[in-house]
């Protein structure tokens, strides 16, 4: 064979090999100590991996993508601002975890009708091995409540009460009435005929005495929380739910094609004033009830709960300052 | 009036030295085969990865608005797809060996020595196209399917077979090349007629016989002359030049096969489908053309082949039968319908230049960003990954299609009196036939 031939051939080979190996070698370079998640619609996959391990107080670094829209990231009870996933990008992000435990991760934007079911989790194991902390059960579960059960109000106002109006009347009221407890474990509709029962607001009117129910549900709930409520229900409810309550978010046609039911209207008092707190704590908390309503458990905080709480019954009440 | 580039000793030298296509060669070989893992392995992330941006932006924009107008089959000389197979069925890269490998080296089948497989193949490619070029994955089965096809065919059969009956990309290439300034022909055909040996045709120790299968002596028109220089080479009598002409000097001699007029329709057509689908408003359509194996999609392809094979030559026949009736003649209607088709190559050639600037200048940004991030791996090799999209040249993009247009249905009209006089068949109905398709074409893109 002739020395040019034999060249030739060299360097076809070598030109090959050399666009085909150096990509391959840099990225195994690069990956090392690296875990690349990718980021698909629910509907084709979700996250994947879906399912990570890291130790105590050693860095976990990632590499997220996104293989078709625009996703975010972020991780269930943490203080860690979500990073948005771009599709065809690498973002990188490094976590460091204090405590062991299993942690969710979770898409933050609006990708598809599954949005909510795009998470995955990080088992987090090592580091202390003092005995966990007890968790004392969410109160829905301490009284009792069948969260699936329908919860009619038992009554309904004729106008949309007014914590303002109702302050006006905020002296005749026990104290018993103004506590967390109290709130949390009753219904508005409950509350009313708790107080409308009261021999000391006998004399007044319904509208009035649904004003007061408006102004306990106030005060038992701070501006901020509620303000942070309402952030959160924008970010993480509304597409279903509807920015303004009504259950005609973005997604309803498609959770109502799925399940055969809406999302809950909470502009309706014939069904929101018939919920305690406490039975959307559990609604929220463990989601299901066949109605498409993700499980929100692992990735709010108990307080940021009661904030999206707080926020969602002024669907229903005006508030001294909106 | 020619101008013969052959003449400059420097020029000759480049073409007949083996050394400087192989490294083009090579170059071609690693972007495709590149392109090929890119698709396989990067992001499916079509606009962030170099497989779609390299093939369907970058190398689509070069190879419709620059190599085809004026280099005809310029790409052809350097495609590295027929790289491998002839490299199994010569047994050599550079110049012929002494022994020549035993390969089957079949003939291709008579009845197929035509370019309808290759208007099969284009059409096939043409209704999957929304997928392929937005999916890498897709476009890498693709590329990767006519990489072992060429080297398939090359195995079992004599020279070229792949690029010159199967190629997709080589039937439209070979239509337009009639257009281009540059034509590959013999010097003086009495030379080659008593040539002994024909060594431009079956091969000599000095290079291999036409990998096209071309007789270079009875070359008359750039269709099926892939440029690749073998005939200079072997010529034992220094009689082929490499010319300098007017565009379209291919085209006063019409064509007379119905395989070549109908690539012209499929071309114009697809050329108009594309604009509406890939360019229009109409988000159903364009959901139609991407979900393959619906019903919807189905739909689709029905609309698009009977558009393409049914509605546009029925209309073209029926144009040319009318010019028929007004000039009295006799001539078999099959061969003035393929003739006229000559009208159709400039007038194609135009539509997918001014249907290839809205696409190239809009997508053009993504380039940067792909050759810099070519996997989605998060890499920055130029600088250029964090690039965000834009348009280019929006301001000139609706007067420049205008131009290509009109400009394309000038010379369509030309064409067709030029035609028409060889024929002698009046034209008027057929350039009336070229207006309606402009004017459509003008209200899908602009």
């Amino acid at each position: 064979m002739k020395r040019s031939e034999i060249l030739s051939r060299l360097l076809v080979i070598a030109g090959v090999l050399l666009v085909l190996s150096v990509p391959l070698a840099v990225h195994f370079y690069e990956g090392q100590g690296i875990v690349e998640i990718h980021g698909r619609m629910a509907e084709s996959g979700g996250w994947s991996p879906n399912s990570i391990h890291a130790q105590v107080g050693v860095p976990l670094h990632l590499r997220l993508t996104s293989d078709d829209v625009m996703h975010g990231f972020a991780i269930g009870q943490s203080d860690m601002p979500a990073v948005d996933v771009a599709p065809g990008k690498m973002t990188e992000v490094t976590l460091t975890f204090n405590k062991p435990g299993t942690y969710t991760y979770y898409c933050t934007r609006w990708c598809g009708p599954n949005h909510w079911r795009m998470r995955g989790t990080i088992e987090v194991s090592g580091g202390s091995s003092d005995a966990p902390q007890p968790v004392s059960p969410p109160l829905y579960m301490t009284l009792n409540l069948n969260i699936d059960a329908p919860h009619p109000a038992i009554a309904t106002p004729t106008e949309r009460p007014s914590a303002l109006r109702g302050a006006a009347f905020a002296a005749m009221l026990s104290s018993s009435y103004l506590t967390n407890d109290y709130y949390r474990a009753h219904s508005p509709s409950q509350a009313y005929l708790d107080l409308r029962a009261d021999p000391a607001l006998s004399s007044l009117s319904n509208p009035n005495v649904w004003d007061l129910v408006a102004y306990i549900w106030q005060s038992t709930t701070t501006p901020e929380g509620r303000a942070e409520g309402q952030r959160l229900f924008a970010r993480n409810c509304s597409a279903c739910h509807g920015e303004s309550g009504g259950g005609d978010g973005v997604f309803s046609a498609s959770v109502n094609a799925q399940t055969g039911k809406f999302p809950a209207n909470f502009t309706d008092p014939a069904s929101l004033l018939g919920a305690s707190p406490a039975l959307l704590q559990g609604k929220i908390l463990r989601g299901g009830m066949g109605t498409g309503m993700p499980y929100w458990g692992p990735i709010f905080e108990n307080e940021t709960i009661w904030s999206i709480i707080g926020y969602i019954y002024t669907f229903q009440f005006d508030e001294v300052q909106k | 009036m020619r101008s013969e580039l052959t003449r400059f000793s420097v020029v000759k030298s480049l073409l007949k030295n083996r050394w400087p296509q192989l490294f083009g060669f090579i170059v071609m070989l690693a972007g495709f085969l590149y392109a090929i893992m890119t698709g396989f392995i990067g992001t499916p992330v079509g606009n962030n990865n170099f497989s779609t941006v390299f093939v369907w932006i970058a190398w689509w924009a070069i190879l419709i608005l620059v190599a085809v107008p004026f280099f005809g089959r310029g790409w052809c000389a350097v495609c590295p797809i027929p790289l491998p197979g002839e490299w199994i069925q010569r047994g050599a890269i550079l110049e012929p060996p002494s022994r020549k490998p035993r390969r089957l080296n079949l003939r291709w089948p008579n009845k197929l020595r035509n370019i309808w497989l290759q208007n099969l193949t284009f059409t096939l490619v043409a209704l999957f196209s929304t997928v392929i070029l937005t999916t890498p994955k897709v476009t890498a089965v693709v590329l990767a399917a006519m990489l072992f096809l060429a080297v398939g065919m090359s195995i079992v059969f004599e020279r070229r077979t792949f690029c010159r009956y199967l190629c997709p990309v080589s039937g439209f290439i070979g239509l337009y090349a009639q257009t281009a300034p540059v034509e590959l022909r013999v010097k003086d055909k009495q030379v080659c007629i008593t040539c002994k040996g024909k060594p431009c045709y079956n091969g000599s120790a000095a290079g291999y016989g036409c990998p096209w299968d071309v007789f270079p002596g009875g070359l008359t028109k750039n269709t099926y002359c892939g440029l690749c220089m073998e005939c200079l080479r072997t010529c034992p009598n220094d009689n082929i030049a490499i010319n300098l002409r007017p565009f379209a000097a291919d085209l006063g001699q019409p064509s007379r096969k119905l395989d070549e007029a109908f690539k012209a329709f499929i071309m114009l057509g697809a050329a108009m489908v594309y604009a509406g689908v890939l360019l229009g408003p109409w988000g159903e359509l364009k959901s139609a053309a991407y979900s393959v194996g619906t019903v919807a999609w189905f739909g689709y392809v029905m609309a698009f082949l009977a558009f393409i094979f049914g509605l546009l030559p029925a209309l073209f026949w029926l144009a040319v039968k009318l010019g028929q009736v007004l000039s009295k003649s006799n001539v078999p209607a099959r061969h003035v319908f393929a003739a006229f088709a000559t009208a159709l190559v400039p007038l194609g050639l135009m539509f997918w230049v001014a249907f290839s600037l809205s696409f190239v200048l809009t997508n053009a940004s993504y380039i940067f960003i792909a050759f810099s991030d070519p996997f989605g791996w998060g890499w920055n090799l130029f600088g250029t990954a964090a690039l965000t999209w834009q348009p280019y040249l929006t301001t000139a993009l609706v007067p420049l299609q205008t131009l290509v247009l009109v400009g394309g249905l000038l010379w369509s009209v030309r064409t067709a009196q030029k035609v028409g006089r060889e024929v002698k068949i009046q034209p008027v109905p057929v350039i009336v036939f070229s207006m309606l398709v402009t004017l459509v074409m003008l209200g899908l893109l602009l």
